[in-house]
C-alpha cells in the first residue's frame, strides 16, 4: 500500500506517494529525476548511492524511502551553491580525482560527511572514513589526495 | 548458456549486413546544425559515402573525407567539432582525442568539441578495446585535423594570392602577417569552396606536428567533462531519461544453460501498469518504476520451472577440467632452436605449473541502456564498447536497415574490457518495442557478476633449463585457455617452445584489461624468479643478463633504482619481502618493485609499497597516464590477492561485492609511479600494460620473505599460515 513521504531534498520540500519499501535511491532517481546518486551494488557495499540524510552519510540503495520521511536529503546535485562548487568538489577537480566518474558523487558526499565529523583527518582516518566506497577504476590515490586537499580548503 | 554467450563474441558478417552498412553515414544537414550549431556548408547526404568507411584500427582512415571528422562552426563559440567512433569509459579518450585535434588545428583545447560514439554522427572507428585508441585512432584524428589546416591555409593563400608558407595559423585563425589579413575558422565555415575542399580525403601522409613542438598534446589537459562528473550533471547510460519512460528487467535462468519449461505470467500481467513480454526463453517486464517491474519479475519467477543442464566444472576443479580439455590436437607451438637440445645441455632443469582463476571486471556502472522507438526508428543509449557493433546487433535482431537504428554511447561508468556486447541495449529495445514506450534496462550487480563474461581461468605450464654458467638454455611455456597475449618471452634463450592452446571454458569468457598478458607475465616472471633462485642469482641481475630489449631494461633499471632494490633486497626478513617483475605488451613496457609484509600467524599478505616504471612512447597526457598506471596497479592488486569467481553447478556463488573482494582504500599501498617519456617512437596505449607486472612482483616478494612460492592467482595469504 502506497504511503506519502514528505522530505526535503537539496533544500526543496517534496512529497512522494509510493510504496514505502522502495529504496530512497530509486525515488531520487526515478521520481525526483536526481540521477547523481548511482546504483552499483544494491546492498550497501560500495557507496555509489551515498547521500546525506540530516547531514549524515546514508546508503540510499538500502534505505527504504519511508525512513526519509521528515528528513533532509542532500544529493550531489545540491552540494554546490549555484555556480560555486563545494570545497570537496573543487578538490576533486583540482586533483583530477576521477576516471569514469561513476563513483564520484558517492565519493564526494562520503568525503563531505567525513570532513564534517573529522575536519582534520589523519590518513588513517581518511581510509577508515572512505573505505565503504569502491572505485573500480581504482583511482584511490588521487581520491585520497583530493580528500586531504578538501580538508585543507575547509580549514581555511 | 555459456556456449550461447560465447557465440556472441564470434561475429559473422552477413553479405546483407555489409551491403546495408555501405553508405549508412547518410545525415541530413539539419541534424548536424541541431547538434553542433550552424557551421560548414555541406550537404552531408551527398558526400559521405566512401569505400573504406572504417576509420580506426591503425589504417589511418584512408579515403575518408575530412568532413567525416571535422565540422567548422560558424558562431565561433567553439572552433571545430570533431567526430570519433571511440567510447569514453574513464580511460581518457575524450580528452586525448580532443588534444590531438587541437594540436593539429592550432586551437586551444577548450575550443574543440568532440562528438563521440553516436552512429548518426561519427565514423566507425571500431570497438574501444586493446589500447588501440592511442596508436590507431589518435593518428587519424591528427591527420584529419592537419589535412583540414592545410586545406584552409591553401584556401586563404589563394584568396590573398600569396604563398601558403607566408601564412601563420594559430588560435583558430589564419593570418597574413605582411598585410594583417585574417580569416578565423568561423569565417571559413560559411565558404562554399571550403565545404568543397573538405570533401577531399584525409591525407595519411600529411605532416604531423613533431613531439618536440607539441603544445596541447603532451600536456595534462583536464578531463573534458570533469565538472559535470563532480556535480552529478553528467548522464551515464543508466541515467538517461526519456519522456514516458519505463524501467525494465529480465528473467534470468537459475543456472547456466537452464531452459524455461513453463512459467505463469498471469500474476505479473495483472499488476497495475506492468508490461510483460515473452518471446521464447526471453521473459521481460517493464513498469513505471523499477520496483514495480522487479515485483512482477519476482512473482513470475516463483512460478517458473526450468530444465537444468549438468555442470561438471566448478571453481574447485577448474584447472584439471581445463587441462583435460586442452585442444592439444590443434596446438601450434612457436619454437626457436631445439627445446630437447636445450634441456639436454642444462645442468639444472625446473618445471612448475601456474594457475589463474576466472575474474570479473565489475565496472561500477553495470550494463545499462535506454531504447526508444520513434517513427519506425530505434535509438538506444547504451553502455558498451562498440557503437557500431550495437547498431549492427540491433539491425540484425529487428531486421532493420541502417538508417533506422542509431546507437549512442554516453560516457559510461567503466568497462575494462567487460562491455564488448550490447546486451542491455538488445533487452531494452525488445521491451520498448513491446511497451510502445522508451524503456531503461540496468543490470543488477548480481546479473553483472553472473551474466556478463569473465576473464579466462588458465593453467600455465613452464619448464626451464639452466646451463653451468647460470644462463638459460631452454624455455618451455604453455598457456591453456587464457590466450596468447604477451606469451613470447622477451629474454634471450636459445631454445624455446611457446604455446597457447584453447580449452573448453565452462563459463563465458572474453576480454579483460590486458587479458592473457597478466597471466602469462605472472607465470613467466614468477618462473624467472624460480630460475634465478635455482641459479643462485639476484633476480634483477638474472633478468638483465638475459635481456636485450633496451626499453624493458630502461624501465626495469628505473624501477630498481627508484626503489633502491639492491639495498632493500639485502634487508629481506621472513616478515618483509621485496620482489620485482617486468614485461611488455601492446608495444609498451613496464617494471615494478614491491614490498610486502607477511603475517604467517594470521595468513596475511599486505602489499606495502609499489614502485612502477612505465613507458609507452611519447606521453600524450601525463596526468591521465598517471591515473591509468595507478589504476592498473591497484586493479592488478585485486587479481593478485583476492579476486576469484567461485562457481558450482552452473551458478556463481559469490556474485556480490560481499563475496568477491575488490581493492578498497584500506588496501592501497604507497605507490610511486615513474613515467618514462620516450619521444623517438610512436605513442602506444597506456591503460592496460601497467597491470601485468604487479602480481608476479608480489609473488616474488612473498617468496623472498618466506621461501614459499605461490603459483595460483589469486595468491591467498592463507597458504602461508603456520599452524
Amino acid at each position: 500500500m502506497d504511503v506519502t513521504v514528505a522530505l526535503t531534498v537539496n533544500g526543496v520540500e517534496r512529497t512522494v506517494t509510493t510504496d514505502p519499501q522502495r529504496p530512497l535511491l530509486d525515488v531520487l532517481r526515478e521520481d525526483l529525476h536526481l540521477t547523481g546518486a548511482k546504483y552499483a551494488c544494491g546492498e550497501g557495499r560500495c557507496g555509489a548511492c551515498a547521500v546525506l540524510m540530516d547531514g549524515r552519510r546514508v546508503l540510499s540503495c538500502v534505505t527504504p524511502v519511508s525512513l526519509a520521511d521528515g528528513k533532509s536529503i542532500t544529493t550531489i546535485e545540491g552540494l554546490a551553491q549555484g555556480d560555486r562548487l563545494h570545497p570537496v568538489q573543487e578538490a576533486f577537480l583540482e586533483e583530477g580525482a576521477m576516471q569514469c566518474g561513476y563513483c564520484t558523487p558517492g565519493m564526494i558526499l562520503s568525503a563531505v560527511a567525513l570532513l564534517q565529523q573529522t575536519p582534520n583527518p589523519t590518513d588513517e582516518e581518511i581510509v577508515a572514513g572512505m573505505n565503504g566506497n569502491i572505485c573500480r577504476c581504482n583511482g584511490y590515490v588521487k581520491i585520497q589526495n583530493a580528500v586531504r586537499r578538501a580538508a585543507e580548503k575547509m580549514r581555511r | 548458456m555459456a556456449e550461447k554467450l560465447s557465440s556472441k563474441n564470434s561475429r559473422p558478417q552477413s553479405p546483407k549486413l555489409s551491403a546495408a552498412l555501405e553508405g549508412e553515414f547518410a545525415l541530413s544537414r539539419r541534424t548536424f546544425v541541431q547538434a553542433l550549431g550552424a557551421g560548414l556548408l555541406i550537404t552531408v547526404t551527398d558526400s559521405l559515402s566512401w569505400g573504406q568507411r572504417r576509420g580506426g584500427g591503425g589504417g589511418g582512415g584512408g579515403g575518408m573525407p575530412v568532413v567525416a571528422r571535422l565540422y567548422l562552426n560558424a558562431d565561433g563559440t567553439i572552433a571545430v567539432a570533431v567526430m570519433s567512433g571511440k567510447v569514453e569509459e574513464g580511460q581518457g579518450a575524450r580528452t586525448q582525442l580532443s588534444q590531438a585535434a587541437a594540436e593539429e588545428l592550432r586551437v586551444s583545447f577548450d575550443r574543440i568539441r568532440i562528438v563521440m560514439a553516436d552512429t548518426d554522427f561519427v565514423p566507425d572507428d571500431g570497438i574501444t578495446a586493446g589500447s588501440r585508441t592511442t596508436p590507431g585512432n589518435v593518428p587519424p584524428m591528427r591527420q584529419a585535423a592537419a589535412t583540414a589546416r592545410e586545406l584552409l591555409t591553401r584556401f586563404a593563400a589563394r584568396q590573398w594570392q600569396v604563398d601558403a608558407g607566408a601564412l601563420e595559423v594559430r588560435e583558430g585563425a589564419i593570418t597574413n602577417k605582411a598585410t594583417s589579413q585574417k580569416f578565423t575558422y568561423a569565417d571559413l565555415a560559411n565558404s562554399k569552396e571550403v565545404a568543397e575542399a573538405f570533401q577531399q580525403p584525409i591525407r595519411s601522409d600529411v605532416a604531423l606536428t613533431s613531439v618536440d613542438d607539441w603544445k596541447v598534446m603532451g600536456s595534462s589537459a583536464v578531463r573534458a567533462n570533469s565538472r559535470d562528473l563532480v556535480t552529478g550533471a553528467h548522464h551515464f547510460p543508466s541515467d538517461i531519461r526519456r519522456p514516458n519512460m519505463l524501467y525494465g528487467c529480465v528473467l534470468r535462468p537459475p543456472s547456466y544453460g537452464a531452459r524455461l519449461s513453463s512459467i505463469d505470467l498471469s500474476e505479473a500481467k495483472a499488476m497495475k501498469d506492468v508490461v510483460v513480454l515473452r518471446e521464447g526463453d526471453f521473459v521481460g517486464f517493464a513498469a513505471p518504476t523499477l520496483f514495480q517491474a522487479t515485483a512482477a519479475l519476482e512473482a513470475a519467477a516463483r512460478t517458473a520451472s526450468w530444465q537444468t543442464a549438468s555442470h561438471p566444472a566448478s571453481s574447485k576443479n577448474i584447472h584439471a577440467y581445463l587441462k583435460e580439455r586442452a585442444q592439444m590436437d590443434r596446438a601450434r607451438p612457436n619454437t626457436r632452436g631445439s627445446l630437447e637440445k636445450g634441456l639436454v645441455e642444462a645442468t639444472k632443469t625446473l618445471s612448475a605449473t601456474y594457475t589463474l582463476a576466472y575474474i570479473q571486471h565489475t565496472p561500477m556502472e553495470p550494463r545499462a541502456a535506454v531504447a526508444e522507438w520513434s517513427d519506425g526508428k530505434l535509438t538506444v543509449w547504451a553502455g558498451c564498447d562498440g557503437p557500431y557493433r550495437a547498431k549492427g546487433d540491433l539491425m540484425r535482431l529487428f531486421n532493420l536497415p541502417a538508417d533506422r537504428v542509431r546507437a549512442i554511447i554516453p560516457d559510461m561508468g567503466g568497462g575494462f574490457g567487460g562491455k564488448h556486447n550490447p546486451d542491455a541495449a538488445l533487452e531494452a529495445a525488445r521491451l520498448a518495442k513491446a511497451a510502445g514506450r522508451p524503456v531503461s534496462v540496468r543490470w543488477t550487480r548480481a546479473e553483472e557478476f553472473t551474466w556478463a563474461y569473465f576473464r579466462p581461468a588458465a593453467v600455465i605450464e613452464c619448464q626451464g633449463g639452466l646451463g653451468a654458467n647460470g644462463s638459460l638454455t631452454a624455455w618451455d611455456f604453455t598457456n591453456i585457455n587464457a590466450g596468447g597475449a604477451a606469451i613470447d618471452t622477451p629474454y634471450s634463450i636459445p631454445n624455446t617452445r611457446i604455446l597457447s592452446v584453447g580449452s573448453s571454458s565452462p563459463l563465458a569468457q572474453g576480454a579483460y584489461r590486458c587479458l592473457a598478458a597478466t597471466g602469462n607475465n605472472f607465470a613467466r616472471e614468477s618462473f624467472m624468479d624460480e630460475l634465478a633462485a635455482a641459479a643462485g642469482a639476484d633476480p634483477l641481475a638474472f633478468r638483465l643478463a638475459h635481456l636485450e630489449n633496451q626499453r624493458i631494461r630502461t624501465v626495469l633499471e628505473t624501477a630498481a633504482k627508484q626503489f633502491n632494490w639492491t639495498e632493500r633486497r639485502k634487508k629481506v626478513t621472513p616478515e618483509l619481502g621485496v620482489g620485482l617483475a617486468c614485461g611488455t605488451e601492446k608495444n609498451s613496457v613496464v617494471a615494478a618493485c614491491v614490498e610486502v609484509a607477511i603475517d604467517r600467524s594470521r595468513g596475511e599478505i599486505k602489499v606495502r609499497e609499489v614502485c612502477e616504471a612505465f613507458e609507452c612512447g611519447p606521453i600524450q597526457n601525463p596526468a591521465n597516464l598517471t591515473s591509468q598506471v595507478q589504476g592498473c596497479i591497484l586493479m592488478g592488486l585485486g587479481g593478485a590477492l583476492s579476486e576469484e569467481i567461485q562457481f558450482e553447478n552452473g551458478r556463481i556463488l559469490n556474485a556480490s561485492f560481499g563475496g568477491y573482494r575488490v581493492p578498497r582504500f584500506q588496501d592501497v599501498p604507497k605507490i610511486d609511479v615513474h613515467l618514462v617519456n620516450k619521444t623517438d617512437i610512436p605513442s602506444a596505449g597506456g591503460g592496460e600494460t601497467p597491470i601485468i607486472a604487479l602480481a608476479p612482483a608480489v609473488g616474488n616478494a612473498v617468496f623472498a620473505a618466506t621461501g614459499v612460492r605461490l603459483r595460483s592467482l589469486p595468491m591467498r595469504g592463507e597458504a602461508l599460515r603456520l599452524t
